[in-house]
């Protein structure tokens, strides 16, 4: 059997985790709570690790000079933020006019760009998918937008905005939605499942 | 809430998954359905896999992304199937020039896709074919992911993409860059966003649940197969009572 100690450490703790979720046994309770506790500080530890590994991916690039003037700046954007963050409070100057002036603007930009690739991915998809379902979720998705906006001198689209968009958006989309979650979290049942009874071990050796 | 109608909701949500789990062994059993044949067909799926079998024939490469599934969230649930796809899509891959390669946009995924992948490749005895560089953190935000994955995107002779995992609407960006490079894209998220616009942007969207079947089109073994019958099983259950309940209430009844 492929690790052995990992899976009987995963099955215990995710049995111990379920059963303390669902029964009201205070011992259970407290022991999920700590065990899930110990999971938060992997996860921290986790995220360091990632951001080593990121840093191994641009150091490699760096020394090979590929790339190499991206890369050092990664890094050294990488690593300065993390000893920023380390030697100034949170709610620091500094800080915060990193987000501000750095993470912020940078963020705002690619939402741009996204903002763009969907409508000209939107455009795309009648010649790539032609098809019934491809006109519906078009027209749906121009309905929703035009009963969002107002036109000068009329205001809110009269019927589009105040029947029409909340009747799509509440009923056959708020439907749809829902369908799809159940599909979702009755995949996330049979996924944690799964891995309770160690059919899914993705933790190596 | 009365503490016995919360009491009755634990018993009943444990009763719940104590069901899913016994239909799940009982399909063991009797019966391991088989993708495609008891199953219905999944065209993303199956177009996939002759994406695969093109880019080994043409020396190219398989990228899989696996999202930003966080350990403490439901998010990671879809992130597991992404892991248990990679390591079959390893093995259709490994034959192939250049191996597989996965970006990930947290640290457990991150370490858990280097594993999977080492795992992977150790199962088939090709050990000198991993290369830990093929799993990849390429950023920890939403955004500052989707730039990184787009650059393996870009630059390691990809020519097929499978998207995996919680995602959110930054997932257009990189189903965005693979088709205007010609590469195909085939993605499947938990998020009902993602979905939508994955459903404009890739060439082959996994809606709803199909994202969690992958796996098991994918060959990953029988648990996975039945694990699509007792989905299917308690999607039905789910269906009749919530129209039980609309009937119900529509006579006037209530509890």
């Amino acid at each position: 059997m492929k690790a052995p100690v990992s899976t009987a450490v995963a099955i215990g703790v995710g049995g111990v985790i379920l059963l303390g979720y669902f029964l009201p046994v205070p011992y259970l309770a407290n022991l999920r709570l700590l065990l899930l506790q110990w999971a938060v500080f992997l996860a921290a530890a986790a995220l360091f690790v990632a951001a080593l590994n990121l840093s191994q991916h641009h150091w490699a690039r760096l020394t090979n000079r590929h790339e190499a003037g991206t890369s050092g700046l990664l890094l050294i954007a990488l690593w300065g933020s993390f000893v920023l963050g380390l030697v100034y409070p949170l709610h620091s100057a500094a800080v915060r006019g990193l987000f501000r002036f750095l993470i912020l603007p940078i963020g705002v930009a690619l939402l741009g760009v996204l903002t763009v690739s969907l409508i000209y991915a939107a455009l795309q998809m009648m010649r790539r998918r032609p098809g019934l379902f491809s006109v519906l979720f078009l027209t749906t998705a121009m309905l929703i937008l035009l009963g969002a906006t107002a036109l000068p001198g009329i205001g809110p689209i009269p019927f589009l905005s105040d029947t029409l968009r909340p009747w799509l958006a509440q009923v056959p989309a708020a439907a749809g939605a829902r369908g799809i979650l159940l599909g979702v979290a009755l995949g996330t049942v049979a996924t944690g499942l799964r891995i309770l009874l160690g059919s899914d071990r993705p933790y190596g050796e | 809430m009365t503490s016995w109608t919360t009491g009755l909701t634990d018993i009943a949500g444990l009763v719940f998954v104590a069901l899913f789990l016994a239909v799940m062994l009982l399909g063991l059993v009797v019966k391991v359905p088989r993708p495609g044949r008891d199953l219905r067909p999944l065209r993303a799926l199956r177009r996939l896999r002759q994406a695969i079998f093109l880019t080994v024939e043409s020396g190219q490469r398989l990228h899989v992304s696996l999202g930003r599934g966080l350990l403490m969230h439901q998010q990671m649930a879809v992130g597991m199937v992404g892991l248990r796809a990679l390591e079959r899509l390893v093995s259709m891959t490994a034959a192939g020039d250049r191996p597989t390669i996965v970006t990930a946009g947290t640290g457990p995924l991150g370490i858990l896709s280097r594993s999977t992948l080492h795992s992977a490749y150790e199962t088939h005895h090709w050990e000198e074919r991993y290369r830990p560089t093929d799993a990849r953190v390429t950023g920890l935000t939403p955004f500052a992911y989707a730039a990184g994955a787009g650059e393996v995107i870009a630059t390691e002779n990809v020519a097929a993409n499978f998207f995996l995992g919680a995602f959110g609407p930054e997932v257009a960006l990189l189903a965005d860059q693979a088709a205007a490079r010609g590469e195909f894209v085939a993605a499947g998220s938990d998020s009902v966003l993602a979905q939508a616009v994955l459903y404009a942007v890739a060439e082959e969207p996994l809606i709803g649940e199909e994202a969690f079947a992958a796996a098991a089109y994918l060959g990953a073994g029988g648990l996975h197969a039945t694990s699509l019958m007792a989905e299917d099983v308690f999607r039905w259950l789910l269906i009749a009572l919530m129209v039980g309940g609309a009937l119900f209430k529509l006579v006037g009844g209530h509890l």
